[in-house]
């Protein structure tokens, strides 16, 4: 074998380097493992879109609620037992209506209310969903099964600082009436993004 | 700095890969880098702007053909190489193989002095500058003229707080922009909205 001084290794495989960073915070006493098993409850108990569906399902039956909630969205969610991380300082609800609707991104990484709608899923952190709603928002709609009638104005919300959003969906007509209990039951993490109505 | 992850309103992309209650982790793994980069922000090894600074600094190639986690995972082994936590050679020991770091950080800088408190209602335009360190608005905003409809409480300035250096907090301001206007003949029709520091914006009279 002919003697490269400087062959370029292979590398390593993403589990291997997760690994080996793990075990350094291991070794430097930080406990990660304790941290990993916080973490999976927070992520699989905690930050659920149920939350948000709670909101969305008081703020259509309790016209104070939503006034708060529009005004104040971070102490409007405590009302609720509901909290934010410490740097999210500010919750804005943006409240869609038949003629408008209001779609969240964040272009440049993934920012997103996780601990009330719940960690943002796949599609919203590639690079098609960040690169294109905030240009061809009605046609990427479209796309993604909301048809959306030329007179329905749109909203984009890019979500690049602190602020973070949260979209209050149009409750169906079917469902007027219904308890906050079921109506929490069918408000999806889609449509507290904007991107499917209910 | 005008990195590769700025990709709002990049065109050549295809269609999202959407599916309905889409997952936020596919593999273990994927699950655990959150937790050991958000337990390096909990116990006070970085902050999430060099966080996120680390993620934009990735050579773009590798940027690009990387997973979202795979990008997590780069910007925390980066910043434990940086704060002197662990060496590259280390970990390249414990991985078995090479371990891809982003590249150097160039310099931050500090509040625009010339910056002003906006009222709602105010006319803004996004300040042209070309700043080699972190930056959190995106390019397409640059030198476009909107209206403020919203104030934030002041948030740790990002240039700064990326890079170690003490700045005084700004408040955000929600700008509206038309998408005809910051892609004239080019958008589909709609209001956009992007949270603005302070620093970044000028009254226009």
């Amino acid at each position: 074998m002919p003697d490269h001084g400087n062959v370029q290794q292979n590398t390593a495989s993403v589990e291997q380097r997760v690994d080996a960073i793990e075990a350094v915070m291991q070794d430097r006493g930080m406990e990660p493992k304790v941290f990993i098993d916080q973490f999976k409850h927070l992520a699989e108990e905690d930050w659920v879109p149920q939350n948000g569906a709670r909101v969305v399902a008081k703020a259509w039956t309790d016209p104070e609620f939503k006034k708060r909630l529009l005004a104040n969205g971070r102490a409007a969610v405590t009302e609720l037992g509901l909290s934010m991380p410490a740097h999210h300082r500010h919750l804005v609800v943006l409240e869609n209506k038949p003629e408008l609707q209001n779609v969240i991104v964040c272009t440049l990484c993934s920012c997103t209310a996780f601990s009330i709608i719940g960690l943002p899923p796949d599609w919203y952190k590639d690079l098609e969903y960040r690169a294109r709603v905030v240009r061809q928002s009605r046609t990427v709609l479209k796309e993604m099964g909301l048809d959306l009638p030329p007179s329905v104005d749109i909203r984009v919300w890019d979500t690049t600082a602190n602020t973070r959003y949260m979209v209050l969906p149009v409750q169906p007509s079917h469902t007027i009436g219904w308890s906050e209990e079921k109506l929490a039951e069918i408000v999806t993490k889609d449509s507290m993004i904007g991107v499917a109505h209910l | 700095m005008d990195g590769i992850h700025d990709i709002g309103g990049r065109q050549g992309f295809g269609r999202v890969r959407y599916t309905l209650k889409a997952q936020t982790f596919h593999e273990p793994w994927e699950r655990r880098v959150n937790a050991l980069y958000s337990l390096a922000v909990k116990l006070g090894i970085f902050n999430m702007d060099e966080y996120r600074h680390a993620i934009e600094r990735m050579e773009p190639r590798h940027y690009l053909s990387a997973s979202y986690y795979e990008r997590s995972l780069t910007s925390l082994a980066t910043l434990c190489v940086e704060k002197g936590i662990v060496s590259q050679e280390e970990l390249e020991r414990r991985a078995q193989g090479h371990y891809p770091l982003s590249m150097p950080s160039a310099p931050g800088r500090g509040n625009v002095s010339t910056r002003q408190k906006l009222a709602i209602g105010d006319k803004v335009t996004v300040r042209v500058e070309h700043i080699p360190g972190h930056v959190r608005a995106p390019g397409y905003v640059r030198g476009k003229t909107g209206v403020v409809i919203g104030i934030s409480p002041a948030y740790p300035f990002p240039d700064a707080h990326a890079h170690g250096i003490h700045a005084d907090d700004e408040p955000t301001y929600d700008v509206r922009f038309n998408a005809e206007e910051l892609w004239p003949n080019s958008a589909d029709a709609a209001q956009v909205h992007v949270g603005i520091f302070e620093s970044y914006l000028e009254k226009v009279a």
